[in-house]
């Protein structure tokens, strides 16, 4: 039997973006002080995934980038570390190598990333030689040419491949749908709802490839599309907004959406991450500023 | 691992700026008085009982000289031309933007309403009220063409204490717009901020007389509304008290608008966005501790997304935070008073010996003060009183329906008609229910969204005449 007319017109759950709108301004107005932005600031930097994806990236680069995963300020004792850092496939061994028992993960992009435009054939490959080369997570976009066609059936056996093989090799994977490119908070339910078919880890915004990158509505969205597919199924899946969160106060509204729709047991970094560069060092001042009662300027924290 | 919470901690608003005098008299042409009556009553803090100040309890005489200056302004500030008026009433909106914090911070004191609402809502909408009315000061012949608009004289108005400096805005600023001045008064247990825009009016050089605000209970209300000098009665409040201005009305031969009590039905169809549904639920029914009048107190659900609704509804319920009014995390504050909260908890009483399914979040309250957690009654009979009578509280009735002919039906089967909420993503449907609903208001995939542009006010036992917008103009003006 031909499988591939089975999701023809399949949609996903209604979404309204007035009330997604109203629903975060609501959220946004938690004011957020005292013990618990101390507690909010160190959850933030824990669930960073702390991310390189440049034509130009070296070993060196990576080597440092997964050195401040590891030590984000050691001038300050016990801080957390990030949760991962997020690579191209080539470099994973490079990073592994120094993330190697500090509890960092190694996530690393593949299937094509960021396009998702080739063959299934060819993810599989690069999906394979990024775990072979010790990849924890892999971080898979969607095709969104075969998305946008109505070819649903087509996007979804091919993360379901994706996910067969990170699973056979105990390997968690997140699933980008680069909301940026689906045109309307509809796709991004119709594309949330396809992905969590496929039960994987996570599902994730963006690449941070184009210019439209996680934004507090996209990632309602995709919240409620997980705590649905929690409720119908009992699986629970992660969360990943990546790209465009540069400042602490913006990821601190993120974790209280993530507290109020889907609940305390999403808070760690096990199901929710931030793809970003720019935040950790944000987040860091943050907590500088909250336990020193000072600020101080950029320089003072290391730029990688 | 170990469970871990996150919870939010104290985010109180300052008060430090906010100046509350001891004692408050009259604001009779252009000065506080001392009421003749001699008498003073308390206004308190409902979250916590505690003394805010004394304010006059005006007696036969002082409404006499309320009226009187009103009377006497009439002809000065309805010579004016409407630029000129637009130019006050302009200058009273930007005096309350800029005392907007200290506005919000008196509004959540006097009256148990949360600061985000004070300071998103209450306020902000206040302002623009004026603004929008001070536009139309002097386009009134665009308004109404062909026609001689003029003013009607001195108008009596009486607003409620859910809504005290908003509804004073919807009163004044028609009324001034069109060349009539106004006697007004806040209720008894919310006076604060309408004292407060006493001091800014005073200080906006508004010509003295033009309006005057006293203070007192329904006694003063009643000699207010059976006064020979206005010539309008406006009114908002409860049905009962509705009619007896009604009555007053026809004997003086007044022209009234009453904007009065409601029972609205809030309406879910199995297509809506049921995220958004559920958000627009909780605004329709929590918002203001639920002392809205056009509150989406009767909830239908289409029995195919029951069970959904339901479990959203309460776990959105259990992220609601009860309590300090004056804390920015706040989403619902205190009972307006301690008889309210008394009728509260007999309905919630009724509900149950009517055999309703009671459900309320295990939240924290506080020991002290007037507090209601957010309920919800599941499993209501349409014949049942929790889903006929006006609670004004944070009580929710939830039924189910089949079809559209059968929600309509039930939506409509009500001595009220003040405002309604249809959810669903199909926009002929929505257009099915705005002409079929008996309601003034019809919200479509929202609710509880107001804009001084649109008209507002019910049918039936709800009311009558239109406060907002154009239509707004209409009830202070004769042709």
């Amino acid at each position: 039997m031909d499988m591939k007319h089975q999701l023809t017109g399949f949609r996903g759950a209604s979404v309204d973006q007035m009330g997604i709108n109203d629903r975060i301004a609501r959220i946004k107005s938690r004011s957020i002080k005292k013990d618990a932005k101390k507690q909010g600031l160190r959850m933030a930097l824990n669930m960073i995934d702390l991310t390189t994806l440049e034509g130009s990236d070296t070993p060196n680069k990576v080597r440092q980038l997964c050195y401040k995963a590891i030590h984000p300020h050691d001038e300050f004792e016990g801080l957390p570390t990030v949760a991962a850092v997020c690579v191209y496939p080539s470099l994973v061994n490079v990073a592994k190598k120094v993330v190697d028992g500090s509890g960092v993960k190694v996530a690393a992009v593949a299937t094509y990333f960021p396009s998702g435009q080739s063959t299934t054939e060819i993810k599989l490959k690069e999906t394979k030689f990024a775990i072979d080369e010790g990849a924890d997570e892999i971080d898979m976009v969607i095709s969104r040419k075969e998305f946008l066609k109505g070819n649903y059936n087509y996007v979804l056996d091919e993360i379901m491949a994706v996910n067969e093989m990170c699973k056979a090799h105990s390997t968690r994977l997140k699933v980008i749908l680069e909301t940026g490119e689906l045109g309307s908070l509809e796709e991004v339910r119709r594309a949330s709802d396809l992905a969590l078919m496929a039960n994987p880890d996570f599902i994730k915004t963006s690449t941070g490839k184009i210019g439209q990158a996680a934004n507090m509505q996209v990632t309602l969205v995709m919240l409620q599309a997980i705590w649905d597919h929690y409720v119908k199924t009992g699986v629970q899946v992660g969360m990943k907004p990546a790209g465009g969160i540069s400042d602490a106060k913006t990821a601190l509204h993120y974790l209280r959406m993530v507290k109020e729709v889907l609940g305390d047991e999403w808070l760690t970094n096990e199901w929710f991450r931030f793809g970003a560069s720019r935040l950790a060092n944000d987040v860091i001042m943050q907590i500088m500023k909250q336990e020193t009662g000072v600020y101080q300027g950029p320089s003072y924290f290391s730029k990688d | 691992m170990t469970k871990m919470t996150w919870d939010l901690s104290e985010a109180p608003e300052s008060k430090a700026h906010v100046q509350i005098a001891e004692r408050y008299g009259l604001f009779i042409d252009g000065e506080f008085r001392k009421p003749q009556s001699g008498m003073y009553f308390d206004t308190t803090n409902p979250a916590n009982g505690t003394k805010l100040s004394e304010v006059a309890e005006a007696g036969q005489a002082d409404v006499d000289a309320a009226f009187e200056a009103a009377d006497k302004a009439f002809a000065g500030w309805s010579a004016l031309s409407g630029a000129e008026r637009g130019k006050y009433i302009y200058r009273i909106a930007r005096m309350m933007q800029e005392k907007s914090r200290e506005l919000a911070v008196l509004e959540s004191l006097d009256g148990g309403k949360p600061i985000r609402e004070s300071r998103d809502i209450d306020v902000p909408l206040a302002a623009a009220h004026f603004f929008y009315y001070a536009g139309w000061a002097d386009k009134l012949e665009y308004a109404f063409p062909n026609r001689t608009p003029r003013p009607l004289g001195v108008a009596a108005q009486i607003i409620p204490w859910n809504f005290p400096l908003l509804m004073a805005a919807w009163k004044i600023a028609p009324a001034l717009a069109c060349g009539n001045t106004v006697v007004i008064k806040p209720a008894e247990t919310t006076p604060l901020t309408a004292l407060k825009l006493a001091e800014i009016i005073r200080e906006a050089g508004l010509p003295n007389g033009v309006v005057n605000i006293i203070t007192g209970a329904g006694a003063t209300g009643a000699m207010m509304t059976n006064h020979e000098v206005p010539n309008k009665l406006a009114f908002t409040g409860s049905t009962q008290v509705g009619k007896l201005i009604y009555k007053a009305a026809l004997k003086g031969n007044k022209k009234v608008t009453l904007e009065l009590g409601g029972k609205a039905a809030n309406i879910i169809f199995d297509d809506a966005p049921i995220d958004a549904a559920v958000e627009g639920i909780i605004n329709g029914i929590y918002f203001n501790q639920g002392h809205v009048c056009c509150a989406g107190s009767r909830l239908f659900v289409q029995e195919t997304v029951y069970d959904e609704v339901i479990a959203k509804l309460k776990k959105r319920m259990d992220n609601l935070i009860v309590g300090d009014p004056m804390d920015k995390n706040t989403d619902i504050g205190a009972i307006n008073s301690q008889g309210q909260l008394n009728t509260i908890e007999k309905y919630l009483e009724i509900g149950k010996e009517e055999g309703a399914e009671m459900y309320q979040p295990d939240c924290d309250i506080p020991s002290e003060g007037n507090w209601c957690r957010p309920t919800l009654f599941l499993n209501v009979a349409q014949s049942n009183r929790i889903a006929q009578e006006e609670i004004f509280g944070p009580v929710l009735a939830v039924q189910t329906f089949r079809t559209i002919d059968e929600v309509i039906d039930k939506a409509n089967n009500t001595p009220y008609g003040l405002s309604a909420g249809v959810w669903t993503d199909k926009g002929s449907k929505i257009f099915q229910l705005t002409k079929a609903l008996k309601a003034g208001v019809v919200w479509a995939n929202t609710y509880n969204k107001f804009d001084p542009t649109s008209p507002f006010g019910g049918y039936k036992e709800s009311g009558f005449g239109r406060e907002g917008g154009m239509h707004g103009l209409e009830a202070y003006l004769t042709f």
